[in-house]
């Protein structure tokens, strides 16, 4: 907690609030006490009160593991603050901890002096046993090194919702608006919105609806009332001010991506067909397009993931946007048909919501070790661009350039997205779509001439052509194409000439992405830090903090993963020495050093947690120090 | 057809629909079956089955009066899977097994498109046995056409997953030892609402069968016996050798009595207790005339018995073998759209959808 502290009044509010400038709060608990909700609704509010934030949920992969076990603990994490904030944090300065198995498991995380809110209602015998605790450690002194606010919630809940009519059951379900509302006490937080949504989302439900804003209005009351321990509250984190102007929302990866491949399509006046099968975490992109079929969107899911790539190039092919969406197994299923996609010359897209690997893994844990497969990850030789985004909301633009790129070059595009993008939040600037360049494709109608593999000689692009076009009846297939005439040819040197061309074609995407800029810091560094996708926030704040002490540290961050920019190689030479921190074995690096023959060095987590920014600083700080 | 079902057969969208001047505009005149063939050398085996298929296939083309344009023929890998190539119309020949899958994306994109898919044994029920099955299953307007020679051909002569057992081949050279798949008995079981058989060589029977399934508004999906001169030659000569093709066949024909035989002096009646068809001869050993069978393509059990019949003790069935149609997937798919907007005041407005929820000003 970097706490800058004065004492303020409040605005209209009796009673003093303690400055802080930022905050990181973790809500823990069972995955059925509803603390992602909780999360979620403490985000919007913390937004609304105008701080910058990054959010991150942290499920188990089990749907709802037995009540009281380690695994089955489901957390969201927030960041807030007065500045730029831009990784969910690293040390905690609150947590939550709704069961023995939430503080046994998020404990570690707790900062020293940090402030522990239990609810003692649920540390019983039973829950102490499956957490694996011999003794209670509300009891032993364990927890004596944090602050702490020790409240039996469940009787507190009960005691809020008596009057309604609940099943207990029901009843202590309301537990997590009653630390929701402690919380909303804690940092000055509006709760009408909450009351709003509420009454919106049990509508149909007056018991439940009042029963929830009974047990928020009584968590906030618990807070202002109850005689609590000096230095635990209350707080003010204040608005950031250097906001850019504008209209903002929370968005995450998966929304972020979503209407991102609704503006491509408003872009590129093409309807998309999205074909995906289940898997997580990219499950929820589907989902979030077949609820939007008022856009065109048609969503289809697949028998298997086989099927869902190759109706998307199918779609594609008859004129449509085809886009297929995975995580790293799935895209592995994918990748004959993806080659084929290549051969053949067809507009794609395949979003890959990257997981921890191999085979399940840990599906809804993030790592960023498909860049590989994504670069050469084809049957034989032939390249495909992929683009990452490096944040939630950068998901949008990402999946605007993609199209862009796929109906230019008449390629597969790769984007790659992570379980982190796809799942952790921040406020969006929203964008007027308006102000992006359209892409509509021109579609070929014209037979003199025509056939299907004649190249532009800008893009080297073959035509379009919309199938029921008449006098432009033509084949496309996997065998290889003569390149004069699109016909099948086993020429041993058609085949070198197209495979040549397929290349070129791929390579010279280059000329129509941005050069290679830098996130902080000049070319000439004695250290660059070199990303790319989800470390952006966490390398972004490790590298501030060295700049703000004065060492001279560069941050480049790789949006275009393939092909490279045209100045990387001469960028990347410039500096003293490179840094590339990846949640893999050193994917980029080994990319890097292939590409340009520079002496990089690789700093891997594969943890299925993002880097914390603690752990950068210090790696970073290291070597700059060393260097300096 | 039963007159219980009203079948919404299709008529071309673009076309006239009168057949006899089909897809003629102007001044152009009326394709014929040359226009449907590609300038394509065919690289078949000489002898092979496809050439007799692909024959029956271009001459019907200019008959059914889909202007050439709006055809794509869509295939997956093999000997079969060339098809599209020489077909002078819009064609894709894809990745082993998927087509089924290319073939709903395609017409999920542009259901204007009279999409054919041309399939193997191995293609379609081994490696693409899935995709086939949900093709079916799902209703996708599809004309599926899978060529049965029980062989691999293009990779030099393996067993299929239609091969008999003790079928001997380089990689059964003691002889197959798995159970074959039926084509139809599969289909009818993945929920298909057509599905016909035909004979390679025997072309107006099979040009019939197709032009029905043409007809049909779904999936439609055809078992052709096709020979393979190289790896199987005369696979089927059991039930097509000229001289046993009367007695070892029959064609089914929608509401008339199941019949064949040189003179149609065999039938096939069904024994109640037993659930099963029995072949008889009318007329003799005091069987009646009404006792056979009288075909009804709506009937699925009847379907699958006779589906089930193999010789030597039952003769072949080929023709319309179950037709019963059912609402068709893509519109589905489109309808369920169209509601949505109409719902949700028409098409979306992505600056609206960007601005929903919760939003706040700097």
């Amino acid at each position: 907690m970097a706490a800058a502290q004065e004492l303020v009044k409040t605005g209209g509010r009796p009673g003093v609030r303690t400055v802080l400038s930022d905050v990181v709060v973790r809500f823990a608990g069972d995955s059925g006490d509803g603390m992602q909700l909780t999360g979620l609704q403490f985000t919007d509010a913390t937004a609304v009160h105008g701080n910058d934030l990054s959010t991150f949920p942290d499920f188990p992969a089990e749907i709802r593991a037995p009540a009281g076990t380690l695994f089955g603990v489901s957390a969201f994490q927030i960041n807030f603050g007065t500045g730029e904030i831009t990784t969910p944090g690293d040390a905690l300065d609150v947590l939550v901890a709704m069961n023995p198995a939430a503080l046994r498991t998020n404990l570690a995380d707790l900062g020293s002096g940090g402030l522990l809110i239990v609810d003692t209602g649920a540390f019983g015998a039973k829950n102490l046993r499956k957490a694996g605790y011999d003794r209670n450690p509300l009891e032993n002194g364990e927890l004596s090194e944090h602050r702490r606010i020790e409240v039996d919630i469940t009787r507190h809940v009960q005691e809020a919702v008596a009057e309604f009519g609940l099943t207990h059951k029901q009843a202590v379900r309301c537990k997590n608006m009653w630390v929701l509302g402690l919380l909303m006490w804690l940092y000055g937080r509006d709760r009408e919105p909450t009351v709003d949504g509420l009454s919106t989302k049990f509508a149909h439900l007056p018991a439940i609806r009042n029963a929830n804003i009974a047990a928020l209005n009584a968590g906030h009351a618990f807070g202002e009332t109850a005689e609590l321990p000096g230095e635990t509250g209350p707080y003010e984190v204040p608005p950031r001010r250097d906001t850019k102007p504008g209209l903002y929302r929370n968005v995450n990866g998966t929304e972020a991506m979503g209407f991102g491949l609704l503006a491509a399509s408003r872009l590129s006046e093409l309807p998309i067909t999205f074909a995906s099968y289940p898997i997580t975490p990219a499950s929820n992109l589907l989902h979030a397009l077949a609820a939007r079929k008022e856009f065109g969107v048609t969503t289809f899911q697949a028998e298997d993931e086989m099927a869902a790539v190759c109706a998307a190039i199918g779609a594609s092919w008859a004129g449509g946007l085809g886009v297929t969406s995975s995580s790293g197994p799935g895209i592995a299923l994918k990748t004959e048909a993806i080659t084929y996609a290549a051969t053949v010359e067809l507009p794609l897209i395949v979003i890959n919501t990257q997981r921890a690997g191999p085979s399940t893994g840990m599906p809804t844990k993030a790592e960023q070790s498909d860049l590989y497969q994504a670069v050469f990850g084809r049957a034989a030789d032939v390249p495909l661009p992929v683009l990452a985004a490096a944040s939630p909301a950068e998901c949008f633009d990402v999946a605007v350039e993609a199209a862009r790129i796929a109906t230019r070059y008449m390629t597969p595009v790769i984007v790659l997205s992570d379980a982190y993008l796809a799942n952790a939040s921040e406020p969006w600037r929203i964008p007027d779509v308006s102000g992006y360049e359209p892409f509509p494709p021109s579609f070929r109608t014209d037979p003199e001439g025509f056939h299907p593999y004649l190249r532009d000689p800008d893009t080297l692009a073959r035509p379009w052509v919309r199938p029921g076009t008449p006098g432009l009846e033509h084949r496309v297939g996997g065998i290889e194409k003569g390149y004069d005439t699109g016909d099948i040819s086993y020429d041993p040197d058609n085949h070198q000439r197209m495979t040549d061309v397929r290349t070129a074609r791929i390579d010279g995407i280059a000329e129509s992405i941005p050069d290679q800029g830098l996130e902080a810091g000049e070319a000439g560094a004695p250290l660059a830090v070199v990303g790319w996708g989800s470390t952006w926030g966490a390398i972004h704040q490790a590298v501030r903090r060295v700049r703000a002490e004065g060492l001279d540290v560069a941050h480049v961050h790789v949006r275009h993963l393939w092909p490279l920019p045209r100045n990387l190689g001469a960028l990347l030479r410039s500096f003293g020495s490179v840094l590339v921190p990846e949640m893999n074995k050193g994917q980029l690096l080994r990319l890097l050093r292939s590409e340009y023959l520079i002496d990089a060095d690789g700093l891997s987590k594969v943890a299925g947690r993002p880097f914390r920014v603690n752990e950068l600083e210090a790696e970073i700080r290291g070597r700059a120090e060393a260097r300096s | 057809m039963s007159a219980s079902v009203s079948a919404p057969v299709r008529t071309p969208a673009a076309a006239p629909a009168s057949a006899s001047t089909p897809a003629s505009t102007g001044s152009v005149p009326a394709p014929t079956a040359k226009d449907f063939a590609s300038d394509q050398e065919v690289r078949w085996c000489p002898g092979c089955g496809d050439y007799a298929i692909l024959k029956t296939i271009q001459q019907l083309m200019p008959e059914l009066g889909v202007p050439r344009e709006r055809v794509v023929f869509i295939s997956g890998i093999g000997c079969a899977a060339r098809f599209p190539y020489y077909m002078d119309t819009y064609g894709m020949h894809t990745i082993h097994g998927r087509a089924p899958a290319f073939a709903t994306g395609v017409k999920l994109a542009n259901p204007e498109l009279d999409v054919w898919l041309v399939t193997g044994d191995g293609d379609g029920l081994s490696i693409g046995g899935n995709h086939l099955l949900h093709l079916l299953r799902r209703n996708v307007d599809v004309k599926v056409l899978l060529f049965n020679n029980e062989a691999y051909g293009l990779t030099k002569g393996q067993y299929s997953p239609t091969s008999r057992e003790g079928t001997r081949t380089p990689s059964t050279p003691e002889g197959s030892v798995d159970h074959p798949v039926s084509p139809l008995a599969f289909a009818l079981g993945a929920g298909a609402r057509f599905i016909g058989r035909g004979i390679d060589t025997v072309r107006p029977r099979l040009a019939g069968v197709v032009r029905r399934a043409h007809a049909h508004r779904g999936a439609s999906f055809i078992e052709i016996f096709q020979n393979c001169p190289v790896y199987n030659d005369g696979a089927f000569a059991g039930f097509t050798a000229r001289d046993r093709a009367a007695a070892a066949q029959i064609e089914v024909r929608d509401g008339e009595p199941l019949r064949f035989g040189r003179n149609g002096e065999m039938g096939l009646r069904l024994d109640p207790r037993r659930l099963r068809l029995e072949v008889v001869e009318p007329g003799r050993d005091g069987v009646a005339d009404e006792e056979v069978c009288v075909h009804d393509e709506t009937n699925r059990v009847l379907a699958q018995l006779l589906i089930a019949m193999e010789p030597p003790d039952f003769p072949v069935a080929t023709g319309v073998i179950h037709c019963a149609p059912a609402p068709e997937y893509v519109e589905a798919v489109a309808a369920q759209r169209e509601r949505v907007r109409a719902e949700r005041g028409g098409a979306g407005d992505l600056d609206a959808l960007l601005r929903s929820g919760h939003t706040w000003r700097v």
